[in-house]
């Protein structure tokens, strides 16, 4: 189990945002102690609540993205699918969303027009309500063009109970399909890289997804997370330290679309680090994983899925990646961002 | 991805294993010294050390430019940073990199203009971009990495650009290399040679090491397949009692290197006297500054540079890690006061850097051998 | 130091600016042929890659020798493997 985390930095840099080790030691070192009532409880995409003896998800997130349009979409649908993603993967179904805008004096207003359109299209695309809201605009220079935050209630799916300490050794580990789409995406679509290729994000809602395997396997499903800043080694080292067990990764078996391995290996970046926002993870207990599997195969979307790995006893904490030949590494969190390389 | 692809075969990985294996004398225990912070990162990358004998041990080298770096240069590049009209581009490597006051990164979080770059030519695209601005790039890496940069610096006067200037911490491998060899606490049999060094260097400036130290040195490719068949070469020289050089990454490197690259190196640099080497100290003839011709890009000669030499704290013990004499997790402070989150020194930051290879691929792993049977 | 990726030559620029549009699994990105022009360059050409600078062409004959020498390796490993079996099946 994850021991005391202390926060000392002296400021706030990039990478306490980027979803990693930085990330994490701002969120359980300065928020969850003073903010949340059971600080030390792992901590999930979405809370759950009983009300009136309804289970309630409700969670919130943020859009900082630049720039605002790319390939395959725009802020709007990643903050609609964002949150309803986030849901999906705790279990529930999002009924409604709230919206608050952060805005920029001087952006055009066709600009902002784009991705009002573009959010309305992906909460009908989700089946999702936007309910409400709120809009403040500040200085010319004091935000990125637009920020958006959005916070989503769902009533939880029956027929699952989520919890990462439910997890066993045996267990399987399912991915609904290639990854890096989004992060590569974003980085080319910067500019500053000079690098051109045929991609466009994967942003899509996984609620479908989510739904068909919880009713091929619901019974056995432990945990599940969108894998989105910090890719899937920040969700599954999440996930070996909140069970205290091991994840076993087949690298070999990891789906990775030709594009975004190219974009990787000039710039020396492991896809498993970089951002996606239309994919989801989920442990199953082993009897059934391949009804689950099958289950998604069957669903528009998930032809790709793939069990990529298993939950071992040991080294406790720690996700191992194996090579297709023998060989063996940790496959770790980073600090923050992941940064081009040439050497 | 060809020419990666074919090199990473898990049929011909395990064949090679097994030479390696039928080579190996248990009697002996080798020390093989891989020389380039590129083939650290991928030993451990590709989990390579799984498939060597007990008796094979891979000790690490010098050969990355980030990690021999004294703290006191990155001082000095931030320095110029400092200034608002300045523009401090960078390999995405040097961004974590702790100075004195903060890595370039945490210097940008508080104001500085600081950008990565992938290339020394788009660092010049943003001077051509920004004619109101100084762009200073600041310049790391062996020869791989140098004819680059000379080439930039060479359109960038032909161009009569004004606003670019280049801060040069371009180091050379033979020294380190020679270093390694005169260090008393070193006992290594054989090299695995910096194969994309050897793309402009050739493989002639490593005939001493075979000829005058006797020791085996194979330039290799960065696959897995590349190392291992590097190791093959090496251990069948040393069953004949051979010491040479010899070329395993023949697709890539010329033996006589690349002479376009080493003109471009003569036209725009000379040999700095003496270089200071984080942990190893000051070397003679083993770094590069700008001629006198390209002096208005030079950007210690254009800025004010404190120039101070700052020393890594005592308990740090980069330098032996450097040299192989120490691993990783031998150094005092690994994993407790230096961690990749929190880094004393570059060797922890540096993607090749042994110490943050080790602690991120290897450390913790200790108990998995046993288990891999991987059928899922 | 040196990560550098092989990419194969889609165009070259024609001019003064010495550089080429590479290609690596879908990905494009002009490099500086400087250093390779001397051997010549064409579309087609396979070069090394590093930092935006095509550093040495990949010689194909080299790598299909080097890949082939590692099967025959294989192969004459596999080929004493039969014959000790064959001694064996001989002995009384």
């Amino acid at each position: 189990m994850p021991g005391k985390v202390r926060f000392r930095d002296t400021q706030i840099e990039m990478a306490h945002g980027a979803g990693g080790k930085a990330s994490r030691r701002l969120v359980e070192g300065l928020f969850a102690p003073l903010l949340f009532e059971s600080p030390s409880e792992p901590l999930n995409d979405a809370a759950l609540l009983s009300m009136n003896g309804t289970q309630i998800a409700i969670t919130a997130d943020s859009f900082v993205v630049n720039p605002l349009r790319f390939p395959g979409g725009s802020i709007g649908e990643l903050a609609v699918n964002g949150t309803v993603n986030d849901l999906a993967v705790s279990g529930a179904q999002a009924e409604a969303l709230v919206v608050t805008y952060i805005l920029e004096a001087g952006l055009p207003s066709d600009v902002l027009e784009s991705e009002v359109r573009a959010m309305a299209k992906a909460a009908t695309t989700a089946g999702v309500a936007i309910v409400g809201g709120d809009t403040k605009v500040v200085e010319h220079g004091k935000a990125d063009r637009m920020y958006i935050t959005t916070a989503g209630i769902g009533r939880t799916i029956p027929g699952v109970k989520l919890s990462a300490r439910s997890a066993r050794p045996g267990d399987k580990v399912l991915l609904s399909g290639p990854i890096g789409d989004h992060g590569i995406t974003i980085l080319l679509a910067r500019g500053d890289l000079e690098l051109e290729a045929t991609l466009c994000s994967d942003t899509r809602s996984v609620l479908p997804l989510v739904k068909a395997l919880i009713q091929a396997a619901g019974a056995g499903i432990r945990w599940m997370r969108d894998p989105t800043r910090g890719g899937v080694a920040t969700s599954l080292n999440e996930l070996a330290r909140d069970c205290g067990l091991s994840v076993l990764v087949n690298e070999e078996r990891v789906p990775i679309r030709d594009t975004v391995r190219g974009a990787c290996e000039l710039l020396g970046l492991d896809p498993l680090h970089i951002a996606n926002e239309g994919q989801f993870l989920a442990v199953v207990a082993a009897e059934h994983a391949e009804a689950g599997l099958a289950a998604l195969h069957a669903t528009p979307g998930g032809e790709k899925a793939v069990i990529i790995g298993e939950i071992r006893e040991q080294p406790a904490g720690t996700v191992i990646g194996a090579t297709g030949y023998g060989g063996t590494r940790v496959i770790d969190m980073l600090v923050g961002d992941p940064l081009p390389r040439i050497c | 991805m060809k020419f990666t692809d074919e090199f990473r075969e898990p049929e011909v990985i395990a064949r090679t294993a097994e030479e390696i294996r039928r080579l190996a004398d248990p009697s002996r225990h080798y020390r093989l010294m891989e020389v380039c912070g590129g083939h650290t990162h991928a030993i451990y990358r590709f989990g390579l050390k799984d498939l060597l004998p007990e008796n094979i041990e891979l000790v690490h080298g010098p050969g990355c430019p980030v990690c021999v770096l004294p703290m006191g240069r990155i001082d000095d590049g931030l320095s110029i940073a400092a200034d608002t009209g300045v523009i401090f581009a960078a390999f995405g490597d040097m961004m974590r990199v702790p100075g004195t006051h903060g890595s370039p990164l945490e210097h940008k979080a508080r104001g500085a203009d600081v950008r990565i770059v992938y290339s020394p030519a788009d660092a010049l695209k943003l001077a051509r971009a920004n004619p109101d601005r100084h762009v200073m790039f600041f310049a790391i890496g062996f020869e791989t990495t140098a004819p680059s940069t000379a080439l930039t610096l060479m359109r960038a006067k032909a161009e009569g650009i004004r606003n670019f200037s280049v801060f040069c911490n371009h180091v050379t491998i033979i020294p380190a290399i020679r270093a390694i060899l005169d260090s008393p606490d070193m006992r290594i049999d054989a090299f695995i040679g910096p194969g994309h060094v050897s793309t402009v260097i050739g493989c002639r400036p490593y005939e001493w090491i075979a000829r005058n130290e006797g020791k085996p040195i194979v330039v290799s490719g960065f696959e897995p397949v590349d190392v291992l068949q590097s190791i093959v070469m090496i251990l069948q020289q040393m069953k004949q009692g051979e010491a040479k050089v010899e070329n395993q990454y023949k697709r890539v490197v010329p033996w006589e290197g690349n002479k376009a690259a080493l003109r471009a190196m003569a036209e725009v640099f000379e040999l700095r006297p003496y270089f200071e080497w984080r942990g190893m100290g000051f070397i003679s003839q083993s770094a590069l500054r700008l001629r006198e011709s390209y002096a208005t890009f030079d950007a210690e000669r254009r800025f004010n540079v404190p120039g101070i030499r700052v020393t890594d704290p005592k308990a740090a013990q980069c330098g032996e890690v450097l040299k192989g004499v120490l691993k990783p997790a031998q150094c005092k402070l690994f994993g407790k006061e230096c961690t990749p989150e929190q880094p004393v020194g570059a060797l922890m930051v540096s993607s090749e850097g042994s110490c943050a290879a080790y602690f991120n691929y290897e450390h913790r792993k200790s108990m998995v051998f046993t288990n891999i049977g991987v059928a899922v | 130091m040196c990560l550098a990726i092989p990419g194969q030559i889609v165009s070259v620029v024609d001019g003064l600016s010495h550089s080429a549009m590479v290609e690596v699994v879908g990905v494009r990105r002009r490099v500086d042929i400087s250093l390779v022009e001397p051997e010549g360059i064409a579309p087609g050409d396979w070069v090394l890659i590093h930092v935006g600078f095509a550093m040495s062409k990949i010689r194909e004959e080299e790598a299909f020798d080097q890949l082939r020498m590692l099967t025959v390796l294989g192969e004459a490993e596999a080929a004493s493997l039969e014959a000790s079996g064959y001694f064996e099946e001989e002995s009384p």
